[in-house]
């Protein structure tokens, strides 16, 4: 009977409000009007919102590329080479997980001025930052994957057969934790698209921005856009939550699992808190 | 930067791998420390050295006693009131939540469907989360209209969504699932011979939650009630969706400060803000760590 009833008024606190998102971006023009679908269509008549889709998808991929290429070696190299330092990189991969967002932007806003005269003005250099808030996910996704697989054995094999380090990258490293490079990049294309705060204090207008500004003018398309996104978030999160689960014994993965979930829940912004 | 990381890498392995001559190795670490410095440590000494400057560069500490501004005080004293109170609402209703969960199949489809659900929901936030309450409970809103149809009128005493209230409310919708996610291992922990053991000594249910799961649950539920706290005050992107102007709570007064157009903007006070923020969240983190330490001594 306790279970019933919290699961009840739960489910309902959690569904309404979406259910209420749908409700509101299928509204018609007037009281009487009929349900339509004008606000979803009226997201590909907005150059705004178009403009800003293509610029978070595009950040999404920049930022995940060099997350991949800048912390996968790093972590394969400290696990072969430098044991000791895997503290200090593990320290210095959560950090931000601490730094609350709006107060890491304040100290970011003269490195972009910077940036903006002497390097480029474009909005993609907001992936630099994005870098930044994607570490502690990635750190702790590929981490993961890493403790899995027996990576000093494998690259010595690897090497004895004449392997040269970008082969043992490419081939032997790459493929064995697949699952887990999947799981970072779903995690860093989440928490892209959902990123509000820097672009908002950096003067960029990327999604959840052109989100919240045509939201101002126009509230259907916005929630339309919003509903959409939040969609896209949930596909993302689902398809790892379904890969997540099926590597690895079962009481390492849920550890893994509990860790990843800790690190997610800490600091939360996947889908646009931003924190 | 970033491609020549993995050139570095390759490039300074192969020496190593057959002699034992000087090592470059560390040469691999070069990109990742660099970048870090750049965009982590970088930032973090600006915020230092900002916050203890004036607007000529000039040592001062007026940027740290003007925090003591009645109406910055104010803002700080709004950011503890809606943290605590949606740390504390979110800590009950989600412990609730995972002890429903927990008391069923461990291998179920309820379990499942809620840690997912869970999993995802905590990261709801920001602008998309505003609109949806907005379209609940604003004043064109589904539920406010519903219950307005049959005769309750939810801002009979003036609309609360875009104020303290309504934020507090807004937070708890990612608060809960956190703590679902934050404290399962722990309620899972509870082993089901420790119920019998009390029973079979004569101890009642008052009993086992008084002398036996209570105290052993303590330490993990306020250490999760304080990550909770720390989420809420570090959140930024949900106020600024939903209150387009005014100071209300601290991460407000930052953006204000940092991008105000009409010349009042004081970039030393912000950082001075910022900084102040980030010792209030590594505090109530440190306590939060403690606690799990404790925690996971009978955990694992």
């Amino acid at each position: 009977m306790f279970r019933v009833v919290v699961l009840v008024v739960m489910g309902g606190f959690f569904l309404v409000p979406i259910g209420a998102m749908f409700e509101f971006s299928t509204r018609g023009n007037s009281v009487t009007a009929p349900r339509n679908l004008d606000a979803w269509q009226n997201i590909v008549k907005t150059p705004d919102l178009t403009d800003a889709i293509t610029a978070s998808l595009e950040l999404a991929a920049i930022t995940t590329v060099a997350m991949l290429v800048l912390l996968l070696p790093t972590m394969v190299w400290v696990r072969l080479r430098f044991q000791g330092l895997s503290r200090v990189v593990e320290f210095v991969c959560l950090i931000p997980l601490t730094v609350p967002a709006i107060a890491l932007v304040v100290g970011m806003v003269p490195i972009y001025r910077w940036l903006n005269i002497n390097f480029s003005s474009s909005i993609l250099t907001l992936s630099f930052a994005y870098l930044v808030l994607v570490l502690p996910y990635s750190y702790r996704a590929l981490d993961a994957g890493l403790s899995a697989i027996d990576l000093k054995t494998l690259s010595e094999a690897a090497r004895s057969l004449g392997a040269g380090w970008r082969t043992v990258m490419l081939r032997i490293v790459v493929p064995n934790m697949s699952t887990a490079i999947l799981n970072a990049s779903l995690l860093s294309v989440a928490l892209v698209l959902g990123e509000f705060t820097f672009a908002n204090l950096l003067a960029y207008e990327n999604l959840q921005v052109a989100i919240a500004y045509v939201g101002l003018v126009d509230a259907g398309t916005s929630i339309a856009v919003a509903v959409a996104s939040l969609l896209f978030a949930f596909i993302l999160l689902m398809i790892l939550s379904y890969f997540g689960r099926r590597q690895a014994p079962l009481a390492k993965a849920e550890e893994a699992d509990f860790q990843l979930g800790q690190t997610i829940g800490l600091s939360g912004g996947l889908i646009g808190r931003g924190r | 930067m970033t491609a020549a990381g993995t050139a570095a890498v390759t490039a300074a392995g192969r020496p190593i791998a057959g002699s034992r001559r000087l090592s470059l190795s560390w040469v691999g670490l070069v990109p990742f420390f660099i970048y870090v410095a750049l965009f982590l440590f970088l930032p973090t000494v600006i915020l230092l050295a900002g916050s203890l400057a004036d607007k000529d560069g000039n040592f001062t500490l007026s940027n740290l006693t003007t925090i003591a501004e009645p109406y910055l005080v104010k803002s700080f004293a709004a950011s503890m009131e809606i943290s605590a109170v949606s740390a504390l609402v979110g800590a009950v209703a989600g412990a609730l939540l995972a002890y429903a969960v927990a008391t069923g199949n461990p291998r179920g489809l309820l379990r499942r469907a809620v840690t997912s659900a869970a999993g995802v929901l905590a990261q709801f936030g920001g602008v998309t989360l505003a609109f949806a309450f907005i379209a609940t409970v604003g004043v064109t809103g589904f539920v406010y209209e519903f219950v307005r149809d049959r005769g309750v009128d939810l801002y009979a005493n003036g609309v609360w969504l875009y104020e303290l209230p309504g934020l507090t409310l807004i937070y708890t919708y990612f608060q809960i699932p956190l703590m679902v996610i934050v404290f399962l291992p722990a309620v899972d922990g509870i082993r089901p011979q420790w119920r019998e053991a009390t029973e079979s000594l004569g101890g009642g249910t008052w009993h086992y939650w008084r002398y036996v799961a209570g105290p052993l649950l303590a330490p993990s539920f306020l250490g999760c009630a304080l990550l909770l706290f720390a989420n809420a005050f570090s959140a930024y992107a949900t106020a600024a969706a939903l209150i387009t102007q005014g100071g209300l709570i601290v991460p407000l007064q930052i953006a204000n400060l940092l991008t105000s157009e009409t010349g009042r903007a004081q970039p030393g006070l912000a950082k001075a803000l910022a900084l102040a923020m980030i010792v209030v969240v590594l505090l109530v983190m440190a306590l939060y760590t403690v606690l799990q330490r404790r925690t996971s001594n009978w955990l694992r």
